[in-house]
C-alpha cells in the first residue's frame, strides 16, 4: 500500500511525486514510459513572461523545475528588463535532452520514492473515496491518495488536415479508458485542444536570411539555491523572421484543409496561443507575423519554429514553410499538430486540488485545464504537499492571490474555471507589484518552510538576507550625503543632477535616476547583488508599493468573511438565476472568492451578505 | 425561488385596452389554465393569441395574450400580458381572477426590480428606475429614462473602452514582450493618452453639473437689508406660479421655504433667516444670519431698493456676496431712481403682474435652462456615480504625475487600472477577464 501514486511522469507529476517523497509520503510514479520523463513536447524553453516567475516560486517552496532548468539551458534571458521590477521575468532555452535526464536523475535520488512504467486506466474507488489505480492489464496497486497529471493523454487525439489518430504527443499510445471512468465517478469531463509548430532540420535552414536573438550577457538562475552554470559567452542564438503574402495565400487557399477549419476539432484551443491559420483569418490585414527559430536540443539536429503551430496536412505545411524566408529548402523532421485531449472541469475541485466528488484524489496540470510546463509543475508541486497534508490531517497549503502567482492560477481555476488551456499572464494577477521574480524567496520560504518542504539551512539562509536587507536599508536611511565639493564632483562626473540639500541616501535612492550601485561611492555598503537590487526596489517605488499592499488588505477583508459549508442557496431569496447557478458549482469559501465568480454581480453579494447576517449572523 | 407577481402596466380605463403584466416561474402555467384558445405551455415564446378568459366556465373578457418566454424578457423571467378591453370592470376582474388563483399582486416597482436582480439592468439603469419613480418635474423623467434605457451607461462605457484599450496595449508589451507589432507604449506616448481620457471624465463631470440641477434644482437665497422687499419678491414668485409652498425641511441641513417650476428646473427658495416673517424679527435676527445660509446657496438674488441711495449695509452684503453666482435686482422700479450702481442689474417691481419677468428672464439665461430643455439628457446625475467619476479623474492625474517622476510603465498601468475599476462600479461591471478579451481580440498573439 503506498500513500501516494502520481499517475503521469510530465512536469506536474515530476513534481508531485518528488515532494512528496521529501515529505515522507511512500510514493510510487507510474509513467508510460521511463525515457518520457518530464518531457518537453512542444516548446524548447522552460520561464517566460510570469512563467518565469512561478518557476521562482516553485523553487521558493522546495520544487525542483527551477535547478533541473539551471543545469540544462542553453540560453537565458530577463524579459521585460527594460520595465518595471514587477513584471521581469526569466526565459531560459532548456536542453530537451538534458532537462529531462537531469529531472529523472533527480527523482531516482528521491528517497521514499518508486517510479515503474505502466497505463492507468481506472480508479479503486470505496464510497467516493479513491484507494489506488487499476492498470491497463488489470493489476490493481493501493495507494491512500491518488494524484492525476495524465497531460494530453486522456483520449489523445492527434489532427493533421484530415487525418485524426488516436495517442499521445511522439505518436504514443493513450489512455482509453481514464476519462471514461472518471466521468462515471461523477466528474465532468471537457474536451480541449492545443497544438504544436513544426519542426525543421538545422542543416536545411538558411540563417543568413534571419535576425539573431541572444542571451543576455548577466547571470541569471532560477534557482535561489545554485550558482550559475554556464558561461555567457557559450549561449545558443535563436532567429527572427517573419511570414509573407505568400505563406498568407497558401493558408487561404487550404483553409478548408485545415483540422481547425475543415470542421474535424471539437476541442476549444487557447486563443493566446493561436494556430497560424487562426492568425491569418482573424487579423486578415496583418501583413506580416513573427516566427522563431529554437534550437532543441545540443544533441540533435532539430530546431522549432514557434508562431507556426498549424493542423493543415503535410503537404500544405510543406509549401508553408517553404514559403518562409531562409527555409526555402527546408527539411520538416516533424509536421505540425494540433491535439485533442479530455480535461476534468476545475471548477470541481478545491483550492488544495483534492476533487470534490472524490476524496483524496488530486488533479495537476493539463488535465486541470491548463496549459504550460510551468503552470502544470506549480500544481503538481501543491496537490504533493496537499495529498501529505491530507493523510497527516494538517491544513492543507492554499496560496492566496497576494502570495503568489500560483495563488492565482490556481484560485482563477477554482473559482472561473476554464474554457480553454488556461495560460498564466502578467495581467491575471492583479497584485503583481508584489508578486515579483526577485522576492520570491522573501515572499514564500517562510511558507515552505512552515508548510515541510524548505530545510533548515535554506530557512537560515532566508532569514539572514531579510535581516541583512533592513540592515542595509537602516543604513540608507540614518546617513545623509555630505555635500562638498568632492561629492558634488561624483555626481557632475556621472552626469547626474547635484541635490541641492544634503538629504539621507534612502531618499536619495528615490530618484529616478538613482542607482545603489553609485550611492556606494559615498558610502560602505557590503551585500550580494541580489540583496542591494532587493533594497533599490523596495526603496524606489515604496510607494506603489505600499499602495498594493493596501489593495490586497482590502481584498482579504472579504476573504475573511467565510461562507458556510451548508449554505442553500435555494434558500437565497431573489438572487439572480445565473448567480444562483454559478454560486452552487463553484461554492466559494469566502465571499471574495464570490465576488470574483464571473456573473455574480455586486447585487447579488448584497443580497448573499444580507442573508449570511440574518441566517448566521456572520 | 421567485414567485409570480401581476398587475395592470396600463393606465385604469383610460386606454382602449389594458394590459395585465404577469411575469414569475408560473405565469405561462397559471394563465394558461384560464385562457379558451391555443394551450399557452406550448405556444412560441414572443408569439401572441386570441382567446377568453374563463372562470368557472364563465367568459371574463375576449383577450389577446403575449407570451414572452425567459430570459429574452424584461424581467428575465417568464412573462405573459393578457391585453383586455379597457374598460376599468372587465380589466380588474381578469386581475382579481389572477390573484384568486394564487398569483400575488406585485409591489409598485417590482418588476423593474426583478429586472435588476435578473441582471438585465445594470447598476446605473437601476438606480434611474428609482429617480424615475420619484420624479418630480419633465426634464427628471425623461432624464431618468435615458438613465434606464442605458444611455448614461453607454457613455461610461465609452470612456472605460478608451481605457481598456490602452491597458490591454500595455498588457501585451509586458506578457508579449517580444511581439512586435502593438505598439510600444511608453513614457513618452502616454501622456497625450491619459489626457485624452481625462479630458473625457471632465466632460463627462461638466455635463453631470446640468444633470444636478435637474434633480436636485437651483438653491436661491434672496438677500438684502430689511425693507427692500424681499418677502414680497418670494410671495409673488411663488403665487403666480401655483407652486406649493412648504414648510417641509429638505434633504440638506436648510430649509426650503418654497418651490418653483422655472423651465423644467425646481429653484428652491432657502429662508435666509426667516424672510418670509415679519420684517421686525429679520432685523432681530439680523443680516449676519442670512449671509451664514449664503454659502449653501447655487444663486443669490441680491434685492436693493430703486427708491433709496445705496446704503454701507447694502455695500457690506455685495462685499460678502462676491464670487458667488448672484443676480442684483433692482426693485420698486415703479417709484422714482434714487440709486447709482456699478454692477449689472435687473429692474422690476412686485406691484404690476409681469414686474419679476425681467429676473426669471435673467436665471433662464444664467443657467442656460433653454439649452436645457432642448439638451438629449445623457448625462451621469447621481451623486454616487458623480464620485466614482471624480475618483477616476484623481486616478488619471495621479498616472500624469508620476510619469513626471519616470515611474515605469507598468506601474502607471496599476493607477490607469483603478481609473477603470472606479468607472465599472459605477455601472456595476468590474472584471479582469473584461480586459483579457480586449487583449486577445486586438492582438495577435502566439506561439
Amino acid at each position: 500500500m503506498y500513500d501516494c501514486i502520481v499517475v503521469g511522469g510530465g512536469h506536474a507529476g515530476c513534481e508531485a511525486s518528488h515532494i512528496a517523497s521529501i515529505l515522507g509520503l511512500k510514493t510510487l510514479l507510474i509513467t508510460m514510459n521511463i525515457k518520457n520523463i518530464a518531457d518537453m513536447p512542444c516548446n524548447p524553453s522552460i520561464g517566460g513572461t510570469a512563467k518565469g516567475i512561478i518557476v521562482r516560486e516553485i523553487d521558493a517552496l522546495g520544487g525542483i523545475m527551477g535547478v533541473v532548468a539551471d543545469q540544462s539551458h542553453f540560453q537565458i534571458k530577463m524579459l521585460n528588463n527594460g520595465k518595471g521590477p514587477a513584471v521581469r521575468s526569466l526565459r531560459a532555452q532548456a536542453d530537451k535532452i538534458t532537462y529531462p535526464k537531469i529531472m529523472l536523475e533527480t527523482l531516482r535520488k528521491t528517497e521514499n520514492l518508486e517510479i515503474i512504467e505502466g497505463m492507468v486506466e481506472d480508479l479503486i474507488t470505496i464510497n467516493n473515496k479513491v484507494n489506488g489505480v487499476i492498470l491497463e492489464d488489470g493489476t490493481k496497486i493501493e495507494g491512500k491518495t491518488v494524484i492525476l497529471t495524465t497531460g494530453t493523454y486522456t483520449k489523445g487525439n492527434i489532427l493533421i488536415g484530415s487525418k485524426n489518430t488516436p495517442g499521445g504527443p511522439h505518436g504514443e499510445a493513450r489512455s482509453n479508458f481514464l476519462s471514461d471512468n472518471l466521468k462515471k465517478l461523477g466528474l465532468t469531463i471537457q474536451r480541449l485542444k492545443t497544438g504544436t509548430p513544426p519542426r525543421i532540420k538545422k542543416s536545411s535552414i538558411d540563417f543568413t536570411k534571419m535576425s539573431e536573438e541572444k542571451g543576455d550577457d548577466k547571470y541569471y538562475t532560477f534557482s535561489h539555491d545554485i550558482e550559475p552554470l554556464y558561461e555567457i559567452n557559450n549561449q545558443q542564438k535563436c532567429y527572427l523572421l517573419y511570414t509573407n503574402e505568400n505563406t498568407h495565400n497558401i493558408i487561404k487557399d487550404n483553409l478548408d484543409k485545415s483540422a481547425m477549419y475543415g470542421g474535424y476539432v471539437t476541442g476549444v484551443g487557447p486563443r493566446y496561443c493561436p494556430s497560424i491559420e487562426d492568425k491569418i483569418v482573424r487579423f486578415a490585414d496583418k501583413e506580416r507575423h513573427q516566427l522563431f527559430l529554437e534550437p532543441e536540443s545540443l544533441y540533435y539536429d532539430e530546431w522549432y519554429l514557434q508562431g507556426f503551430s498549424t493542423s493543415m496536412p503535410e503537404e500544405v505545411q510543406e509549401k508553408m514553410v517553404h514559403s518562409l524566408k531562409g527555409l526555402e529548402n527546408a527539411i520538416i523532421t516533424k509536421y505540425a499538430y494540433a491535439i485533442e485531449y479530455d480535461a476534468i472541469d476545475p471548477l470541481e475541485m478545491k483550492a488544495s486540488l483534492e476533487n470534490k466528488i472524490i476524496e483524496n484524489l488530486f488533479t495537476a496540470g493539463q488535465i486541470n485545464g491548463t496549459s504550460g510546463y510551468e503552470e502544470a509543475a506549480a500544481q503538481g508541486l501543491i496537490a504533493g504537499i496537499n495529498a501529505h497534508h491530507k493523510l497527516k490531517e494538517i491544513e492543507p497549503l492554499i496560496l492566496k492571490r497576494n502570495d503568489a502567482y500560483i495563488g492565482v492560477l490556481i484560485d482563477d481555476l477554482v473559482t472561473k474555471g476554464t474554457g480553454e488551456p488556461y495560460r498564466m499572464l502578467t495581467s491575471r494577477a492583479e497584485f503583481r507589484l508584489i508578486l515579483r521574480h526577485d522576492n520570491a524567496d522573501l515572499r514564500l520560504r517562510n511558507i515552505g518552510y512552515n508548510h515541510g518542504t524548505i530545510d533548515e539551512e535554506r530557512y537560515q539562509k532566508l532569514t539572514e538576507k531579510q535581516e541583512k536587507i533592513n540592515e542595509i536599508k537602516n543604513i540608507l536611511r540614518n546617513n545623509n550625503i555630505q555635500l562638498n565639493e568632492k561629492t558634488k564632483e561624483i555626481f557632475r562626473n556621472n552626469n547626474l543632477e547635484v541635490p541641492t540639500f544634503s538629504t539621507s541616501y534612502y531618499i536619495l535612492l528615490k530618484r529616478p535616476e538613482m542607482k545603489i550601485d553609485f550611492i556606494k561611492n559615498f558610502i560602505e555598503i557590503n551585500a550580494s547583488n541580489d540583496i542591494l537590487e532587493e533594497v533599490e526596489i523596495e526603496v524606489k517605488y515604496e510607494g506603489y508599493i505600499a499602495k498594493a499592499y493596501k489593495e490586497a488588505e482590502k481584498m482579504l477583508k472579504l476573504e475573511e468573511k467565510e461562507i458556510p459549508k451548508d449554505i442553500d442557496y435555494k434558500d437565497v431569496l431573489n438572487l439572480a438565476s445565473e448567480a444562483r447557478q454559478k454560486l452552487e458549482k463553484v461554492r466559494p469559501v469566502t465571499m471574495g472568492q464570490a465576488a470574483r465568480i464571473s456573473g455574480v454581480n455586486p447585487s447579488d453579494l448584497s443580497i448573499l451578505s444580507v442573508y449570511l447576517k440574518k441566517k448566521y449572523n456572520k | 425561488m421567485n414567485d409570480t407577481i401581476c398587475a395592470i402596466s396600463t393606465s385604469l380605463g383610460v386606454g382602449a385596452i389594458s394590459i395585465i403584466r404577469v411575469s414569475g416561474e408560473d405565469a405561462i402555467k397559471k394563465v394558461a389554465g384560464l385562457f379558451s384558445g391555443k394551450d399557452l405551455t406550448k405556444v412560441e415564446s414572443h408569439t401572441i393569441h386570441y382567446g377568453h378568459i374563463i372562470n368557472n366556465n364563465e367568459i371574463i373578457d375576449e383577450v389577446l395574450v403575449s407570451v414572452f418566454k425567459a430570459p429574452k424578457t424584461y424581467t428575465k423571467e417568464d412573462i405573459v400580458e393578457i391585453n383586455s378591453h379597457g374598460g376599468i370592470a372587465p380589466t380588474k376582474k381578469v386581475l382579481e381572477i389572477l390573484l384568486e388563483n394564487g398569483i400575488r399582486l406585485a409591489r409598485k416597482g417590482e418588476f423593474t426590480k426583478r429586472a435588476f436582480l435578473n441582471g438585465r439592468l445594470d447598476l446605473c439603469e437601476a438606480e434611474s428606475v428609482n429617480a424615475l419613480l420619484s420624479s418630480n418635474t419633465d426634464l427628471e423623467r425623461k432624464l431618468a429614462l435615458n438613465g434606464i434605457n442605458g444611455k448614461v451607461s453607454r457613455k461610461i462605457k465609452k470612456v472605460r473602452d478608451i481605457i481598456v484599450e490602452l491597458m490591454a496595449n500595455i498588457e501585451v508589451n509586458i506578457d508579449f514582450p517580444e511581439y512586435e507589432d502593438a505598439l510600444e507604449i511608453t513614457l513618452e506616448n502616454l501622456p497625450p493618452r491619459l489626457k485624452e481620457i481625462k479630458k473625457e471624465l471632465e466632460n463627462l463631470l461638466d455635463e453631470a453639473k446640468v444633470g444636478k440641477l435637474i434633480s436636485e434644482g437651483i438653491k436661491v437665497a434672496i438677500v438684502g437689508r430689511p425693507n427692500v422687499g424681499k418677502s414680497s419678491i418670494l410671495n409673488h414668485l411663488l403665487q403666480e406660479n401655483k407652486a406649493i409652498v412648504t414648510d417641509i425641511a429638505g434633504t440638506t441641513r436648510d430649509i426650503v421655504e418654497g418651490e418653483l417650476e422655472l423651465k423644467g428646473i425646481r429653484l428652491k427658495f432657502i429662508d435666509t433667516a426667516g424672510i418670509r416673517k415679519t420684517e421686525d424679527v429679520v432685523e432681530r435676527i439680523g443680516v449676519d444670519k442670512s449671509l451664514e445660509m449664503i454659502k449653501e446657496a447655487d444663486l443669490v438674488i441680491h434685492v436693493l431698493n430703486n427708491n433709496e441711495e445705496l446704503t454701507n449695509e447694502d455695500k457690506e452684503i455685495q462685499e460678502k456676496i462676491k464670487g458667488k453666482t448672484k443676480i442684483t435686482f433692482i426693485n420698486k422700479s415703479d417709484l422714482e431712481s434714487k440709486i447709482a450702481i456699478k454692477d449689472d442689474y435687473i429692474t422690476g417691481n412686485t406691484m404690476s403682474d409681469n414686474g419679476l419677468d425681467n429676473l426669471k428672464n435673467r436665471i433662464i439665461e444664467l443657467f442656460d435652462l433653454e439649452k436645457l430643455e432642448q439638451s438629449n439628457l445623457e448625462i451621469v446625475s447621481s451623486t454616487r456615480a458623480i464620485n466614482l467619476i471624480k475618483e477616476a479623474l484623481k486616478h488619471i492625474d495621479n498616472a500624469i504625475n508620476n510619469i513626471s517622476d519616470e515611474i515605469p510603465v507598468d506601474m502607471i498601468a496599476i493607477d490607469i487600472k483603478a481609473a477603470w475599476d472606479a468607472l465599472g462600479e459605477i455601472t456595476g461591471e468590474s472584471y479582469q477577464d473584461e480586459l483579457l478579451d480586449t487583449l486577445f481580440s486586438k492582438f495577435c498573439l502566439g506561439k
